[in-house]
């Protein structure tokens, strides 16, 4: 009698054990999918930019057809690739990025751009965006890291294994090697 | 980041348990000591007093605080630098609302954050801190009023400040009332003994002792929270360097301080009633300015563990962060600095104004002189002339009566949205 009553015991602990684990993969992977929403939103409102700030300059850029066609082509790239998960998204959005600063450089030559109102406004937005980028891909990976540690050490790992608790990725924006810091002279 | 939320709730929790039952414990030996049934009537009395202190507290906390330093709310449009700043850190602390903006016209470069709940809050500069920081050090400093928030430590601020502040006042009606009535002299007459006196002597002790602990006790948590804050700014922006330059400057000040109350001092990012770096003491809100510096210069890196390292090596390897909140926290790099336009002092401080002037819903005209003449809402002339040249304008005077049509409607916006607040407390609190 007082065996089975122990045993009835160990059995509760146990299963409560595996629910609070359980509720706990729960909680972090939805963490790191209202981290990744916030990525999401701004890498969108990125893409959004780009087609307003290729208008405004197309005026004044005659010459350099090439680079407002390159940053429009990793644009489009970047907005495809955005459904197709983290590394996907950061290869493309490492091809935007280097279109978009090998475009900045060119600027420079363009001093009545430089001075437009509107295409100041853009910068502004377009390098905020970026930091935000940045700052959200610095909370997902934080929330990828703490998911990934759980999936991973004993014992919820066994939770995670039975429930299909799967590893995230990391969200990486993957530079060309040759990319530098732009060089800006006064 | 979520550890030290964990752990800073936990913490709270204690302490504002360990405050309440000293309230408690004085309630009731006060109420002993003046009657021996009286013990129940002192606790009442205690928590009552209490309850009125948080009410008026939860009720008008936002509201007072950010009508006592004539705070004005400035949109996306209005401010787009400092409002995308405040968005930028929103995002890397991870708060689940976007806090609303505040700018107060004052020199004094401060900054400070209100909301006892991340999903309403608001963070307020002043002007004097827009005209002297960098892009940089603004979000280093907007980064450590984020910091306050995402680290609860505006709700238990108050919380605790208000059970300080029960406890002396309980505690100052108590001693003046023995002071009237002789306390325990007429009981042992009616011969409760010698159980009674001691009770009363206790009664005392405490109503002595009870303020100032309560007191010390606040202030160390305040400036704790500061370094907290500190912590969790270096590791929103990855870049210590900007709170510790902003801090710099802030500390650099020597002008005429900010009209605030007590009760709100610990909100600000750097004490705006002390002296610029002012000396270390038990009753204060902040821990020096010199000190904060220091250790975000000595950070090596841009994670809560650097920030822990760094303050063990100046402190004589004393904690500031708990173990459980470092045993999530990465190593992360600190990321480079931005380049910056070369922007004068003069000019960042008429932007601000400028700024401030829109969102008081003015409006500017611009004289062929080269002079901007400023109109405020409901300035109800047909036209204006020119102070320097002489010229007269049209007056925009729709454009100004919808101004100040707009102002009265976010006063009446502002009301709802605090009785808002105050539900949503009531409603949690119930839960609970």
């Amino acid at each position: 009698m007082v065996g089975i009553l122990i045993l009835l015991a160990v059995i509760v602990i146990v299963a409560f054990a595996l629910i609070g684990m359980y509720n706990g993969l729960v909680a972090l992977r939805n963490q790191v999918k209202n981290a990744w929403a916030q990525i999401d939103v701004q890498l969108k409102r990125r893409h959004d930019l780009i087609p307003n700030l290729v208008e405004t300059a197309k005026g004044y850029v005659k010459h350099e057809r090439e680079t407002l066609e390159n940053i429009t082509k990793a644009r489009n790239l970047a907005v495809q690739a955005g459904g197709a998960g983290a590394a996907a998204a950061g290869k493309a959005e490492g091809a935007l990025g280097d279109a978009l600063s090998k475009f900045f450089l060119v600027v420079e030559n363009y001093p009545d751009l430089k001075a437009n109102q509107n295409f100041l406004a853009l910068q502004e937005e377009l390098s905020s965006t970026e930091n935000k980028v940045g700052f959200a891909r610095q909370f997902y990976n934080d929330a990828v890291m703490k998911y990934n540690t759980q999936t991973e050490s004993f014992p919820s790992n066994v939770v995670a294994g039975m429930f299909g608790f799967k590893k995230a990725e990391f969200f990486e924006i993957t530079v060309a090697a040759e990319r530098e810091v732009p060089k800006v002279q006064f | 980041m979520w550890e030290a939320i964990q752990a800073n709730k936990r913490k709270s929790v204690v302490l504002i348990g360990l405050l309440a039952g000293v309230l408690v414990a004085l309630g009731y030996f006060a109420g002993v000591a003046f009657d021996p049934q009286a013990g129940r009537f002192g606790i009442l009395t205690a928590v009552g007093l209490w309850f009125i202190l948080m009410a008026v507290a939860l009720a008008g906390g936002k509201r007072i605080l950010l009508a006592t330093s004539g705070a004005r709310e400035v949109t996306r449009e209005q401010a787009p630098q400092l409002y995308n700043i405040v968005e930028e850190m929103k995002i890397a602390s991870g708060l689940p609302a976007m806090p609303k903006v505040f700018i107060i016209d004052s020199d004094a470069p401060n900054a400070f954050a209100v909301g006892l709940r991340p999903e309403n809050s608001a963070v307020a500069v002043t002007t004097g801190l827009l005209a002297r920081l960098n892009r940089d050090e603004l979000q280093g400093v907007i980064a450590h009023e984020i910091g306050h928030i995402a680290n609860r430590d505006t709700l238990f601020m108050t919380l605790a400040g208000m059970t300080v502040g029960a406890i002396i006042i309980l505690a100052d009606v108590f001693l003046r009332g023995m002071w009237i009535t002789g306390g325990s002299r007429r009981r042992s007459s009616r011969g409760g003994g010698q159980a009674a006196a001691i009770m009363a002597i206790v009664a005392v002790i405490l109503a002595v002792l009870a303020p100032m602990l309560g007191q010390i006790l606040y202030f160390a948590c305040s400036r704790k929270r500061e370094y907290l804050a500190d912590a969790s700014a270096a590791q929103f922006t990855r870049y210590p360097e900007g709170l510790a330059s902003a801090l710099e400057k802030i500390a650099g000040y020597h002008g005429t301080n900010m009209q605030v109350s007590k009760a709100v001092a610990p909100m600000f990012t750097v004490n705006p009633l002390a002296a610029a770096g002012s000396a270390r003491s038990l009753f204060s809100t902040h821990p020096p300015t010199a000190d904060r510096i220091q250790v975000l210069r000595a950070m090596a890196g841009g994670s809560l563990t650097a920030y822990d390292q760094a303050f063990r090596k100046l402190h004589g390897d004393q904690a500031i962060l708990g173990a459980r909140t470092l045993a999530g926290a990465q190593d992360v790099e600190v990321r480079p600095a931005r380049v910056q336009k070369k922007v004068t002092q003069a000019e960042q401080l008429r932007a601000a104004k400028d700024i401030l002037n829109q969102a008081a819903r003015f409006a500017t005209i611009a004289c062929a002189c080269g002079l901007r003449i400023k109109l405020p809402p409901g300035f109800d002339e047909k036209s204006v002339r020119c102070p320097r040249c002489g010229r007269y304008h049209t007056v925009p005077s729709p454009d100004l009566l919808a101004g100040a049509a707009a102002l009265q409607t976010v006063r009446i916006v502002h009301t709802d949205d605090a009785a808002d607040e105050q539900a949503h407390l009531h409603s949690g609190g119930a839960g609970r």
